[in-house]
């Protein structure tokens, strides 16, 4: 069956969430873990923490082994950042949407459903 | 009366299309198949005629030829499967199903606006891509790009062939409504004499608008917008005067407007509220 990534963009807040607000939303997504999990659709996925916590690096010369340009932060500074994913395996893509629409993080933000290359048929 | 067989083809081919398409699965390869068939079809009804069954001669000869071309492909499983498909589908032509599905696809929200209108003007309506640009008055390989990333979405994307499930049909179904109705207002504004285009999508918006509530003749907003673009095309010979400016509605000459086509939507009107039991929410569009 196709799969797809779900990625999951919101505004990251400047300052943690309250340990009841933090709880509302662990219990969202294991709501959806649990409902999605027993469809079998989810075949994958990681919550990541905050764009401040990232590194990017760039390798000049446009091979291998060139130099290693190291920066703080994600690749670019948006108003909504990437927060998570799920790897969704769904029949087609009326179902994928349908499933991204019960993350928790396209109710606050956005999530972007891209089909997956599936290269055992390319 | 007997239409050019190239009219002949063209309204027949998006029937035809519709089905080659759920048979074989991609648009492109459905597309080359109708090609094949259509070129068969001008050679042999030139001679025979024009069949009593035109399209289920077509869908028959594209099947084979569709059949031929994967044939000669030398690939691998995934494709003799669908050679599979094409041959012992026992469906017969005849699947009005089959053009609901591709127009609810066309009309998809994952494609962008303007894409689902070229690409239903496209494979429906049967326009080649220098009639759609032209009355657009956009440049042909904009509408030729829009087209095949329609087409390349759809495919890679897997955008399911098919009429949307009832709870989403209200939102989807209105998508439709509106992508007809672009049409529709795009050709009825067009303007008259030597800017022109050749393609009349105010007809073309219509067609669509007749081939919907044919199929949907329950919807009330489906007949409702046939009859406001059959009110809407009745008063068209009025619409402009000699010098080519609008005619206000109160100021127009009423004995040429089409009573024949104003009656057919009042008729369609009364027929569909008559058949409407209970009213969930008003309809707009009747």
């Amino acid at each position: 069956m196709p799969r797809y990534a779900a990625l999951i963009y919101g505004v990251e807040e400047s300052t943690e969430p309250a340990p009841d607000e933090w709880a509302k939303i662990m219990a969202e997504y294991n709501q959806f873990g649990e409902t999605a999990g027993a469809a079998g659709v989810i075949a994958g996925g990681e919550a990541l923490q905050e764009t401040r916590t990232a590194t990017t690096i760039q390798v000049s010369g446009g091979a291998k082994g060139g130099d290693v340009i190291t920066t703080d932060g994600p690749f670019a500074e948006t108003k909504e950042a990437l927060g998570g994913f799920y790897l969704l395996d769904c029949k087609d893509l009326d179902d994928a949407l349908h499933w991204a629409a019960q993350i928790p993080g396209a109710w606050h933000g956005r999530v972007e459903v891209r089909p997956v290359i599936d290269f055992s048929q390319e | 009366m007997t239409l050019p067989l190239d009219e002949v083809l063209r309204i027949e081919g998006g029937q035809v299309l519709a089905t080659l398409i759920r048979l074989i699965g991609d648009i492109d390869r459905a597309e080359d198949a109708l090609q094949d068939a259509v070129v068969a079809a001008v050679e042999t009804w030139t001679r025979t005629g024009v069949p009593d069954n035109p399209g289920a001669w077509l869908t028959t000869v594209a099947r084979h030829k569709g059949l031929d071309r994967l044939r000669r492909e030398a690939r691998r499983a995934p494709k003799e499967v669908e050679a599979a498909r094409l041959l012992t589908d026992e469906d017969e032509y005849g699947g009005q199903d089959d053009r609901l599905r591709l127009l609810f696809t066309c009309c998809h929200p994952a494609l962008a606006a303007e894409s689902q209108v070229a690409l239903a003007l496209r494979t429906i309506c049967g326009l080649t891509t220098v009639d759609i640009a032209r009355a657009f008055v956009v440049p042909e390989a904009t509408i030729g790009q829009r087209i095949s990333r329609a087409k390349a979405k759809i495919a890679r994307a897997h955008i399911p062939y098919r009429v949307p499930p009832a709870h989403e049909l209200p939102e989807r179904l209105d998508a439709v409504l509106s992508v007809i109705y672009l049409v529709f207002t795009t050709g009825h504004h067009a303007p008259v004499g030597e800017l022109a285009s050749r393609v009349d999508l105010a007809r073309e918006g219509l067609r669509l608008g007749r081939m919907l509530a044919e199929l949907m003749p329950d919807e009330a907003e489906c007949v409702g917008l046939l009859a406001l673009m059959l009110a809407t095309e009745a008063r068209r010979p009025a619409r402009l005067d000699a010098a080519g400016d609008l005619v206000l509605l109160a100021d127009q000459d009423r004995s040429v407007w089409d009573h024949e086509s104003i009656a057919e939507a009042a008729s369609r009107i009364e027929t569909v509220m008559s058949r409407s039991r209970d009213w969930q929410q008003p309809s707009p569009r009747l």
